[in-house]
């Protein structure tokens, strides 16, 4: 059985975000940029089904310049056989990736395509969906845990009111949250046999597609500043100011 | 507040910058290894670090290893952290790869156990001995003893200690008294040894002692001594750990810090004989332990860059959460703004930078001499006592002022602080005190070949002058220059003077030991600042910020430490005879 997972490089979690002057972008010169924890967490998924002998072949995909090669490169450190990334200048739209990742399917036949919920930069939570729609599969987003057995998906998602459990015939895709699982440290021998793992490089071109670049970005304003709270005396002051001054009950 | 992040970016520009690692790896034909490898495994290595054994060091100061039964239990949870360590494979990376290492360069090494020391230093103790045996029996054991113990050591399974200091024989080995006694295959071993570091454990199925000791007929002194293996556990048939040695851990002491890292007195043949298989020749022991001193002597200086770092990052930020004393609009002020603070910020953060350049650069060294690189072994011999010493002088200073920087809360140890300051101190005594650091400078790497590669290390300092210059650090350069300039006329001091008498090259030899710490210090701090100015900060991955904080970094040592150069140039060269004046009674 063969995987997809694809990958996203942003700006790491732990980096605390500047916007440009202009606002026109987030600033992310000399910034420390990882793989999306979504998709890390993806990649975990599929080593772990790799290990129990359900799947055979994982292909981790990025889209993106070739710095995105990275967190390719990461990903086979933690167990993906081989990399293809479509080069393109930026990160395009969710939608252009999720025509990307299909088309790239044409070729390679996945039985399982495990993303990440959203990434952490954009928050847009859509690829996923997309792709299922473009192939015609089923999806189950919000996965907090994956079985697969006699070419099925059984699918625990984690929704508002709890969680839901869901059946799926193969292919199709998963989409993962923060409690899937928590993903390993790459080991050194495996850092070092990623570095030989092979990794193709496909242009928009090869691929035949044109970049839909649907949505603009128009400005990108911090979130506004914390004002210092205050302390209240009592729950009775509490209440009146609930009430009263933030008109919240 | 005690977390610790590795500082991959620092760690980053010194291999880069100062070591050329990429030519580096050129010269060593290691066609797949580069800076963006080296890079990944610092950050990954980074992780483990910061999240799996950080977390533990407090909890092992609170809570040592104990002993119960002849057995050492160490503390919670540091098994667990010893086997992810173990399965990540990071006691594999500078082995060669017949043993199942990664034959990765040493200066990688290096840059990676800077992060398990900063983030536990009792733990990373442990895979550091392991480290020291698996070099011993690479450079001096047979065949078959290599077959039997080395891919476990190599891989972790199993770790190594070493067993050198008994009562009566610590900084002079000679008087080494434990005895070994041939009998058929092996020798039968008997005698205790003091301070032994991890000598027992329960995180491996087996620990490989490396042992000195004396054969019944050998000559007395240095030429006598012979080193041994001694497994806690002997092999069975099957190469498998069976029956326990005759050997085990008698007493543990109790310390000033390092309270995870079990300190045992080992106990040799109390029930006739320790099996023991030698290494090597007869005799030749205390031989085999001089081609690992240096990097032995290098590990315990980079401790003290390692728990300096741990301690500055803490102090930084502690000095940032702490506030003293209001602005005029009533906000209150963080201690970080208070400028005896900086300084003392600033103090923590030069001397670190510059540690880790040095280490990193000494540490490149022994892969340069490895590849048989012109000069590399004369200035790994001189760099080697200087890393040692001077870096574990400074971890005392350096630990002492992140206790200043916290105020009362320094001296609780609830803090955290006062665990670093604790931590550190042994670092100057243990693998040859710094009075023996000195000695060793002073007398086997400077006056035995007439000062031949301190002048080639003084020459190479003074090439610097110009880098700075070109730079546009003039000031910087001037300090600099007129440093160097000191060092040559010490050189030139002890060269004439060492033939008056022994007793005064040993009274000065301190003196000189902290000159050509903070002299070399500012050596690589002038590279770093002109390397810093000569980037481009739009275009280099550095980012202006990072350069720029270099370059003030810089310039603060040839402010704060360059001085100290003079000071110690002009102890040195009074000869400090009034040191010999009283008898000893008149102490
Ligand atoms: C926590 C800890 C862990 C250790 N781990 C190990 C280990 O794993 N394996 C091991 O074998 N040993 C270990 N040691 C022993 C350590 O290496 C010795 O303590 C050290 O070498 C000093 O020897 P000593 O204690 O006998 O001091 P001494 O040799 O008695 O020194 C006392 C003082 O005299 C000075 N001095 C001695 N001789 C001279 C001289 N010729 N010239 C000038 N000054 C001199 C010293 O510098 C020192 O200031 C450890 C020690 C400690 C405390």
């Amino acid at each position: 059985m063969k995987a997809i997972v694809a990958v996203k490089r942003v700006i790491d979690y732990n980096v605390k975000v500047r916007v440009k002057a202009d606002n026109s972008d987030v600033d992310l010169a000399n910034t420390k940029m990882s793989i999306n924890p979504f998709c890390e967490i993806a990649v975990e998924e599929a080593v772990r089904l790799k290990e129990a002998g359900t799947v055979s072949e994982i292909v981790v995909v990025s889209v993106g310049p070739k710095a995105v090669q990275e967190q390719m490169r990461y990903a086979m450190a933690l167990g993906a056989d081989r990399g293809i990334q479509v080069e393109t200048a930026a990160a395009p739209s969710s939608l252009d990736v999720a025509r990307l990742l299909a088309k790239i399917n044409e070729e390679e036949n996945a039985d399982l395509f495990i993303l990440g919920k959203q990434a952490i930069d954009s928050d847009n939570n859509q690829t996923g969906q997309m792709l299922a729609a473009l192939l015609d599969i089923p999806q189950a987003t919000f996965a907090s845990e994956v079985k697969i057995a006699d070419g099925k998906a059984e699918v625990t998602r984690e929704v508002d009111g709890g969680l839901v459990t869901l059946e799926m015939d193969l292919p199709a895709v998963v989409t993962t949250d923060l409690r899937l699982n928590e993903p390993r440290f790459a080991a050194l021998p495996k850092i070092m046999q990623a570095k030989r793992k092979p990794l193709a490089v496909k242009t928009v071109e090869e691929l035949g597609v044109t970049l839909s670049n649907s949505t603009e970005l128009l400005s990108v304003e911090p979130p506004a500043e914390r004002q210092a709270g205050i302390k209240v005396g009592s729950v009775d002051e509490l209440l009146d100011k609930l009430r009263n001054d933030a008109q919240v009950l | 507040m005690n977390i610790y992040n590795a500082p991959a970016q620092d760690t980053a520009f010194v291999l880069d910058q100062l070591v050329q690692f990429d030519k580096l790896c050129e010269a060593m034909h290691l066609e797949e290894v580069n800076l963006e490898l080296a890079n990944v495994i610092v950050e990954e290595a980074g992780k483990l670090a910061s999240e799996v054994l950080a977390p533990l060091n407090a909890v092992g100061d609170s809570n040592g290893a104990k002993l119960s039964d002849d057995k050492v239990q160490e503390s919670p949870g540091y098994s667990d952290a010893y086997q992810q360590y173990m399965e990540n494979g990071w006691a594999t990376l500078t082995a060669p790869e017949a043993f199942g290492g990664q034959a990765l360069p040493n200066v990688v090494g290096t840059a990676v156990n800077e992060l398990w020391h900063s983030a536990n230093m009792a733990f990373a103790l442990c895979p550091m001995l392991t480290q020291g045996s698996i070099e011993a029996l690479i450079a001096h054991g047979s065949d078959e003893l290599q077959q039997a113990y080395l891919p476990r050591l190599v891989s972790g399974e199993w770790t190594g200690t070493m067993n050198l200091t008994e009562p009566a024989a610590g900084s002079d080995l000679a008087a080494v008294a434990t005895k070994a006694v041939p009998n058929g295959d092996h020798y039968l071993i008997t005698g205790q040894k003091i301070y032994i570091t991890w000598g027992d454990h329960q995180m491996t199925p087996n620990i490989v002692h490396l042992v000195l000791a004396r054969l019944p007929d050998a000559p007395a002194g240095v030429k006598g001594i012979s080193l041994f293996i001694v497994p806690k556990f002997l092999l069975d048939e099957n190469g498998e750990p069976g029956e326990l040695n005759d050997a085990k851990c008698i007493a543990l002491e109790h310390k000033l810090g390092i309270h995870a890292s079990p300190t045992c007195t080992m106990s040799f043949g109390d029930n006739g004989g320790a099996v023991g298989y030698i290494v090597g020749e007869e005799n030749k022991g205390l031989a085999y332990m001089f081609t690992m001193m240096n990097h032995a002597r290098q590990s315990v200086g980079l401790q003290g860059l390692s728990i300096s770092e741990r301690a500055y990052q803490q102090a930084a930020w502690y000095a940032k959460d702490r506030t003293q004393g209001s602005r005029k609009d009533g906000t209150k002020i963080p201690i970080i703004e208070h400028p005896d603070v900086r300084r003392m910020l600033m103090a923590q953060r030069a001397g670190c930078e510059a540690m880790r350049g040095l280490a990193l650069i000494a540490a490149a060294e022994i892969d340069r001499a490895h590849a048989g690189a012109a000069g590399a072994s004369e200035r790994v011999e001189l760099l080697t006592p200087i890393v040692k010493g001077w870096m574990t002088e400074m971890a005392n200073e350096l630990t002492s002022l992140n206790i200043q920087v916290h105020g009362g809360m320094g001296f609780i140890e609830e803090s955290g602080a006062p665990q670093h300051y604790r931590d550190a101190r042994i670092l100057a005594i243990y693998e040859g005190t710094n009075g023996i650091q000195a000695l060793d400078l002073i007398g086997r790497k400077t006056l035995s070949d007439q000062g031949a590669a301190l002048a080639a290390l003084l020459d190479e300092m003074a090439g610097v002058e110009a880098e700075l210059r070109a730079a546009g650090l003039d000031k910087f350069a001037n300090r600099y220059a007129a440093s160097v300039a000191r060092g040559a006329e010490v050189r030139e001091w002890i060269l004439e003077n060492a033939g008056a008498d022994r007793q005064t090259m040993g009274a000065v030899a301190f003196d000189f030991l902290m000159l050509m710490g903070y002299l070399s210090g500012a050596w690589v701090m002038a590279k770093s600042a002109a390397s810093a100015k000569a980037l481009d900060a739009q275009e280099s991955a550095y980012g202006a910020p990072f350069l720029s904080a270099k370059v003030a970094t810089a310039r603060f040592y040839a402010e704060h430490y360059l001085p100290r150069v003079e000071q110690h140039a002009q102890t040195l060269m009074t000869g400090l005879d009034a040191a010999f004046v009283l008898t000893d009674e008149q102490f």
